[in-house]
This record gives structure tokens, sequence and C-alpha cells, in this order.
């Protein structure tokens, strides 16, 4: 007790310092951490109404968004990792502010948005009780290495749950879990038939293969998303039971199949609680985590901000924005956090930017960039690898309209500060680091 | 502007494009099929799948890297179109092979529990699986000039006595990260760990393979038009100056945790 007290005054007092210094999520739950190793396990023991891990490639900062505000909405006190610091660390960081030095968490339920990799280490020191696994496609390669490694680590995950796994019945690495799992409930989410000819866009079909296994049929527990439109859309749980319809503030089916995912996994964690008003309240008014499609305030004229990582979610995301194109910059960086490896550019198809062309490229990957649109035969008019010069000179160009930059992460970051200190937008900046 | 009558059809084979093509490989299909229509040439690509028959035309193959089951997925269908393979591999037909597909064209892969999988013997290497793996930038030089990309593999490749490298590595890993080679080439196959994918920034190495796939199929010398390559160039030399300031094939990771 002594230790974990110690070890708590420790990373509140460097968590407090960072936020000073503005930044830095992660370091003090680090501190933390060293000194006491059990500290996150123990604190996590004393929240009553559940574990919530939420992993997968795509999907996770904005359906743990959702599923953190459905709680909300039932008038339970939510622990969550908001900032996108989804390792152990930023757990642990995130958890300084909300402790007493007593080591009492005051919260009823968490939900927790974790990467694959932390999420088992996370799962090590912390029986979840609940795991919610959204999907599985290429990502940074170059960090987990083969993508099926990155699904035998959910599936591990999920075989360490304590009571229910919410799969996506959509995507044959994620259903497949469920084969090998036993002692725990299942449940499912995913889109109804109706517009499964949709799905090829969310997953990558050139990694799956044709194989006989497909997910039982539907129970009234599982989550169906129905569009109604390209914003309305509700979530069946089999014919006497809906949410919805409504629309939700960030665009796209992606977002859609989100809020399905959340949803299902809110119903299992409330059990009778669940109410369908109160969800569909939180649902509506759940703003755009930072980068996923949030809207910028240029001068009276929406500036679009969408992060882009990965084949498939570049894809969804040329989808989604493409029916309303506006002048367009990408910004790609290649750091770690980016990935290192730009071979991920060549997945994705950009033709459907072909009529409008591309106003800048930027990053420190800009000419390629520029040569993988030249193969796609996209019109570049601008090529600066420094973000703050392409910044100024897009927004310079098309002053008075709609803009929209598809940035990677670190590329994202930059911009954010930039962004923050031309337009003066408080806080803007810090969030998410 | 490419000539509008065409000098000749080129048929571009994708071997497994589902199965072995993970790491934006089908870049290298996409560069080579624009770059032929560039040149003036009529191309037609044909994706070879696992049981297809082979193509009777073929002029230049292609093939990428996978993981490990769709490794095992391709293996029974090169056993069956390995001999043509060989056959077309020897009367000199241009392939590039990359990362899974380079160490399947050498005699073996070894994996780390010690069992031999033969492979189709073109290329005169054998690869031992390693537990850690080789991931970073890389530049070489060839006889096409500098050439830059990404590698990551965890298979340490050896050169037999008489093959011939691809090229030397001047930042990076390599083959094995012990003797500078990267690669092999016998008669016009090669066979490379680059990611990048490699054809699109290194124009001239795509440039050298269509030029034999050309001759091939038309029984002419190559004919090329003026093909304007400055973003290539220009994205291919500014990462060989980031790549050699940093002086090794490691990219500094970015502490994200």
């Amino acid at each position: 007790m002594l230790r974990t007290s110690a070890a708590i005054i420790a990373g509140k007092t460097l968590r407090y310092a960072a936020r000073l210094r503005g930044g830095g999520s992660a370091l003090p739950g680090l501190v933390a951490e060293r000194v006491d190793p059990q500290i996150l396990a123990r604190t996590l023991a004393s929240v009553p109404g559940g574990i919530v891990v939420v992993t997968g490639t795509n999907g996770k900062t904005t359906t743990t968004k959702m599923l953190a505000a459905i709680i909300a909405a039932h008038g339970k006190h939510v622990f969550t990792n908001p900032t996108g610091s989804n390792f152990t660390r930023g757990v642990l960081s995130a958890m300084l502010g909300e402790i007493g030095v007593g080591g009492r968490l005051q919260a009823d339920v968490a939900v927790l948005e974790l990467d694959e990799w932390h999420a088992l280490q996370f799962a090590k020191l912390v029986t979840p009780t609940h795991s919610l696994l959204l999907n599985v496609a290429r990502d940074q390669l170059d960090r987990f290495a083969e993508i099926d490694t990155t699904a035998k680590l959910l599936a591990t995950l999920a075989g360490q749950t304590s009571q229910v796994v919410v799969l996506n019945r959509d995507d044959s690495f994620v259903f497949r879990i469920a084969e090998g799992l036993s002692g725990k409930e299942i449940r499912y989410f995913g889109v109804d038939p109706e517009i499964a000819d949709q799905v090829p866009a969310l997953n990558e079909a050139d990694v799956r293969f044709e194989d006989a296994a497909t997910p039982p049929p539907p129970t009234t527990d599982d989550g169906l998303l129905h569009t109604v439109n390209t914003r309305d859309f509700a979530i069946r749980f089999g014919p006497a039971e809906q949410v919805g319809p409504l629309a939700l503030r960030q665009r796209g089916l992606a977002a859609m199949v989100n809020a399905t995912a959340a949803t299902t996994m809110a119903r299992a964690v409330l059990g009778a609680d669940f109410r369908t008003d109160l969800t569909e309240a939180a649902l509506r008014t759940v703003t755009a985590p930072f980068g996923r499609g949030e809207v910028i305030d240029v001068d009276g004229h929406p500036l679009e901000l969408v992060l882009v990582k990965n084949p498939a979610g570049f894809t969804v995301a040329l989808s989604t924005y493409g029916a309303e194109p506006v002048a367009t910059m990408i910004a790609i960086n290649d750091d770690y956090a980016d990935g290192q490896d730009v071979s991920w550019l060549y997945d994705v198809s950009f033709a459907s930017l072909r009529e409008h062309g591309v106003a800048m490229t930027s990053g420190v990957r800009a000419y390629d960039m520029a040569l993988r649109l030249d193969y796609d035969e996209v019109l570049v008019e601008q090529i600066e690898p420094d973000l703050a010069g392409a910044l100024d000179g897009f927004l310079a160009a098309y002053r008075g309209q709609p803009t929209r930059i598809f940035c990677t992460y670190t590329a994202m970051m930059a911009l954010r500060k930039l962004l923050a200190a031309r337009f003066g937008l408080a806080g803007f900046a810090q969030e998410g680091e | 502007m490419p000539p509008t009558s065409s000098k000749g059809r080129i048929v571009l084979v994708h071997l497994y494009p589902r199965e072995m093509s993970i790491y934006g490989d089908l870049g290298n299909t996409r560069c080579l099929a624009a770059r032929i229509r560039r040149h003036g040439y009529d191309v037609e690509v044909h994706d070879h799948h696992p049981g297809m028959p082979f193509p009777q035309d073929a002029h230049l193959l292609m093939g990428g890297g996978g993981q490990d089951s769709g490794q095992s997925r391709v293996e029974d269908d090169l056993a069956v179109i390995g001999d043509r393979l060989r056959g077309l591999a020897a009367d000199g037909t241009p392939m590039v092979m990359i990362c899974g597909m380079y160490q399947m064209f050498g005699h073996a892969f070894i994996t780390s529990d010690g069992v031999e999988l033969p492979g189709l013997g073109i290329l005169d290497v054998t690869t031992r699986g390693q537990s850690t793996r080789m991931i970073g930038g890389i530049v070489l030089d060839t006889q096409w000039g500098e050439v830059v990309g990404f590698e990551n593999h965890s298979g340490a490749t050896m050169l037999g006595s008489g093959q011939a490298p691809f090229g030397t590595v001047r930042v990076g890993h390599g083959n094995n990260g012990q003797d500078h080679t990267e690669g092999a080439r016998t008669h016009n196959v090669i066979g490379s760990y680059l990611h990048g994918p490699i054809l699109p920034a290194n124009p001239a190495v795509a440039d050298a393979l269509i030029a034999a796939a050309a001759e091939r199929a038309t029984g002419r010398p190559f004919e090329p038009e003026q093909v304007d390559d400055s973003l290539a160039d220009e994205a291919r030399t500014r990462q060989i100056t980031r790549l050699r300031a940093r002086g090794t094939g490691k990219l500094k990771d970015t502490a994200v945790h």
C-alpha cells in the first residue's frame, strides 16, 4: 500500500508537471509503473462494473469514445483513456488524474483503448471482463511484422477475457477467433446482409481467403447495422429492439460500423440497464476524435483533418469523403508512428481523386506521394515537403473554400500545432499527445 | 506522349497477387504496366492464382512478399509451374521477385527449427530463418545506379559461390547483414528484399526489365520513349540523402512507448 501511494504521488506530480509543459501523456504513467508495477492491476480491481478493452487495427479511438459516451449517458462514471495514448502507460497516466492517493479509482466502468500488442501486455496485469475486437488489417507491418501475428494477438486477448467477447462478424480474421474460445459469452456486431456488398471497402479482401468458416446466424444480442441513407442508420438487435434511426456527427460507413460495435458492447456491459433512448442521445452528440474527420474553422470555412495510417483506413477515408470533393492536400511522414515503410500507399487506389486532382503533397515523403499519385494519373499542383510552408501555401491558394488534408500521424500532430498557432484554438494541439 | 500505334504487346504476369503481395507489391505491377504503356507498347496484365493454368505467353514476371500462411498456400502451385518458370528464367525472361518470392526462387529456406523447405533453385541462394528481423531503409549500388527501398525480413540469405548479387549495400542490412550483398541476379531474373515498392522510385531497374521483355515480345530491340522521371528522381535522391546522413540501416525509432 505504501509503495502504491508513493507511486501514485510520483506519477501525479509528474502528470501535473507534464500538463504545465503542455504534452506527454505516457511519461507520468511510466514513472508510476517503475515505482509500483502492480499499480494498474490493484487500482482497476476496484472498478465494479467491468474492465472493457477495445482493440483492432482501425476505429479504436472512435469506438472507445462512443462506448464511453453511451455508458456515461446511462449515469455511470466511466474511466477511459481518451487521449489516443493507447498503450499501458497511457492508461496509467490517465488513471493518475482520477484516483486519490489511497489508490481508489472513482469509476463504475473502465473503457480502455489499447493497440493489439499493448492489449496483451495489459491483460497480463489485469484480466479484462469484456473485450471488443474490431478488425485486423495491415498496419505498420514494420512493427507487428505480419497480419497473422496480429490476429493471434487478438485471439490470445479474447482467451484471457473473463466474461464477454464481442467480435466483428464481417471480418474473418476476427470471427474465427470464436472457434478457440470457451467459458465466456460471445456476441457479434456487423452489417445487415442488405449492405454486405459494402464490406469489401472496409476490409482488405486481398489478404483474406475463401474458406468455409462463417459466423453463426445473428441472435438478439448481436447488433446489426441498417443504413437508411448515407447519414442515417439504425442498429437492430433481433426484430424487436432497435437503436435509431439516427445520424452521427462523424461521416461515413466506418463510423456507423464503429457505433454498431460500441452499442453491442454497451448492451453487454449494461445488461438490463441498457436503454435505447439514452444510447441514441449519446451517439447523436459524440464528436469525432482528433484527426478523424474533425473540422477546423479557417476564416469561416471548414478544413477537415483526416488521419490515414494504413491501406484499409485510407481507402475508407477516400470513399467517405469522395462524394464531396474539395481542395485536397496529402501529408505523408515516415516516422515510427506513421509506419516507416511507405509501400502501403501502393495498396490504396487514388482514382477517386483523379477528377479534381490534388492541390499539394507534403511531409517527409511528399515526393513519394506525388509519384504514387502520378501512377494513378492524379494531377498534383504543388509539392512542398515542409509542412508549415505547405499548409500556408495550400490555405492561401484556396482561401474562402472548404479544404481537406489527409495526413499520417506525426504529420497530423505537426499540422494541429500549426493550426492552433494560426487560428488561436485554445488547447487544440494538446489533445492526443 | 506515347505514339498512337503500338510497338507490340507485352504480357506481364503477377504471380500470386492475393497470397504474395502484402507490402505494396502491387505497386511494382502498376509501375511496370504504366511504364510499358508510356514507352508505346500495349500491356496485358495477367494475375496468376494457385491452380490456374500458366499463360502461354509470359514476357515479364513479378512476384512479391507474403506471410508464412501465404507462402504455404502457393507452394503446391509453384511445384506445378516450377519447370515452366525455370525454363523461362534460363531463356532470359525478365523477372523481379521480392522478399518471400525471392526466397522461394532460391535453393532452400531453412526454418529456425532446422526444417529445410526446397525452393525453385532459379537463384543460387539459401535462406535461414532467424528470430530477429532486419528492418529499415536501405541504399544499394547496382549496375543501374543507386537504388533505394525499405527492407523487412527475418530470413538471412547467403549467395552460392558463383551467384551475383543484385547490388552492394551502402546503407542497411541486405541479404544477411554480414557480407554487404543484397539480392541476387541470374540471367534477367532479379531477386531482392527491397520494398518501397522498389520499381516506382528506381525507374532504371523497371526499364531494364521492360527492355528485356520488349525484345522477347517483339523480336526487335527495345524502342523507348522519353519518360519524365523527375518525381521518381526527386523521391529517390531525397531518400538516399536522408539514409546516408543517418549512416545506418535502421531509421531512428521515434519514442511512442
